[in-house]
């Protein structure tokens, strides 16, 4: 555990898309800023920083998270996953980010690693989602360019391939 | 948009949390998912020179079921109790409530005492806390106290906690017998705060007459309601004797501080209210009649 004694400077340890950080950051750091200033993972956007777009989306232990509205030194000991550790062996797109780009889920980008990173924590959850549950696990993001449908349909065809991949594993 | 410095400390038990408070008082506040808290710190809305991060704390994290209740950890997360089958068997309200609050992402961390201590108006747990009666356990340095829903919201996000008490855990009552549940909100959009919202839990005996009701209102005014009297009015007559329609409106007659803000009036918010109450409470006796 860190230091507990009322301290605005704090040592952590976490991990970081496999790899591990030591560091030592003011308590009032935002994980979103950690990620972006200390670990360069730039890819992880700040929209709003009070909860409400979902650009700053990470996970934490495998879950969905607002990287904004987390201190780092919560994130002490656990491990987090940004979208640049998405992707498979080099650089080779994962099938929710392949279907982003098949299907015209972005147009600016700025909203898109907060969608790719809670589409992928939502299919890990529900590999076979109604057209409904994707639209309220969505729900939590905002995009201002794309007007929604092509990241829907994204979603609905990432879970279908990776649905496919899995019936061809089984064979 | 960040939040001033301030001094973290994360306590290894219970014990060293309530000797913090007590040290601390008024210059700290308790961190618990943060859902709620960082965004006000980071708005600068508030400023605190401590914060007491009760996260880790595996004493007040999980969900005990027996007979007679439901005892959620106030640092329980909202995703858990909302995915825990023993919570959707025993206090169905409680996993109806959860999926209207925020986003998954904001469920993963948020935790319901937090949500309690925090007291929006237009919280969901609040107000579910309310309409079935749930006590709240409370502790601070040497002592330990019980407080039940109808006096723990006492204003606008505040609460009948004492700036050196910590909420550890929430005890909902298991309703026996034939009951019904439900939950109906209005938002503007899936997962935001609700205009104006409802939740209904009811009881009926062998011949149909109502023997416990409880109706809880969010968003309607500076804390959550409790509709009293349309819950006196209903109590011992028969289910198919009363109209859901007039139980919605005299749940929301007389109430003086409904909020009027940019999502509508306080006449809208009143229509809303009792439609709301009005679908809660079929659904609930639906529910209850089919038990
Ligand atoms: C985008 C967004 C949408 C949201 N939508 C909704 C919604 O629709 N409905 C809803 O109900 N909520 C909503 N929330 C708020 C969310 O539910 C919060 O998680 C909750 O209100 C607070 O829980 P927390 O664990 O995050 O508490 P924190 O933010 O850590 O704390 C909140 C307050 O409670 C106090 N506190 C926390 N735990 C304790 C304790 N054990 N003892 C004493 N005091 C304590 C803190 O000191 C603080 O004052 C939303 C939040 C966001 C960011
Ligand atoms: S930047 Fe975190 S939710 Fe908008
Ligand atoms: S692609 Fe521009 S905000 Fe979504």
């Amino acid at each position: 555990m860190p230091e507990t004694s009322g301290v605005t400077a704090v040592t952590i340890e976490c991990s970081v898309n496999g790899t591990s950080y030591r560091a030592t950051v003011e308590a009032r750091l935002t994980l979103a800023d950690f990620l972006r200033e200390r670990c360069g993972l730039t890819g992880t956007h700040l929209g709003c920083e009070h909860g409400v777009c979902g650009a700053c989306t990470v996970l934490v232990g495998g879950r969905a998270v607002r990287s904004c509205l987390m201190f780092a030194v919560q994130a002490q000991g656990r491990e987090v996953t940004t979208v640049e550790g998405l992707a498979g062996p080099g650089g080779a797109l994962s099938a929710v980010q392949e279907a982003f780009r098949s299907e015209h889920g972005l147009q600016c980008g700025f909203c898109t690693p907060g969608f790719v990173v809670a589409a992928t924590a939502f299919l890990a959850d529900n590999p076979d989602p109604s057209e409904a549950e994707i639209r309220e696990a969505m729900s939590g993001n905002l995009c201002r360019c794309t007007g929604y449908q092509g990241i829907l349909r994204a979603v609905a065809v990432a879970a279908h391939a990776t649905a496919s991949a899995g019936r061809e594993e089984l064979k | 948009m960040k939040p001033a410095v301030f001094a973290y400390h994360a306590p290894a038990s219970v014990e060293e949390a309530l000797d913090l408070l007590r040290e601390l008082g008024d210059d700290a506040k308790v961190l618990a998912g943060g859902q709620s808290l960082v965004p006000m710190l980071s708005m600068r809305l508030s400023v605190f020179p401590h914060l007491i991060d009760v996260g880790n704390l595996g004493e007040l994290d999980g969900i005990r079921i027996d007979e007679e209740r439901v005892t959620v950890g106030a640092i329980t997360c909202d995703s858990l109790v909302e995915r825990d089958a023993g919570v959707a068997d025993a206090a169905p309200l409680l996993s109806r409530v959860t999926p209207y609050i925020g986003h998954l992402a904001i469920r993963n961390r948020g935790t319901l005492g937090g949500s309690i201590a925090h007291a929006d108006p237009a919280g969901e747990y609040p107000a579910a806390a309310l309409a079935l009666d749930a006590e709240m356990v409370v502790r601070s340095a040497g002592s330990q106290r019980r407080v039940g829903a109808s006096e723990f919201f006492t204003g606008l996000w505040s609460t009948a906690l004492n700036p050196e008490e910590l909420l550890v855990e929430v005890d909902f009552p298991r309703w026996k017998g034939r009951s019904g549940f439900a939950v109906a909100e209005h938002a503007r959009r899936h997962g935001d705060f609700a205009i104006a919202g409802a939740v209904v839990g009811v009881t009926l005996d062998a011949d149909d007459r109502i023997v416990r009701a409880g109706i809880g209102l969010f968003g309607m005014a500076s804390t959550p309601l409790r509709a009293s009297t349309a819950e006196a009015d209903v109590i011992g007559r028969t289910y198919t004797d009363c109209d859901s329609e007039q139980i919605g409106h005299l749940s929301v007659e007389g109430l003086d501080d409904v909020v009027a803000d940019t999502s509508g009036s306080a006449q809208y918010r009143r229509q809303v209210g009792a439609a709301m109450v009005a679908r809660a409470w079929s659904e609930a006796v639906n529910e209850a009649s089919n038990a």
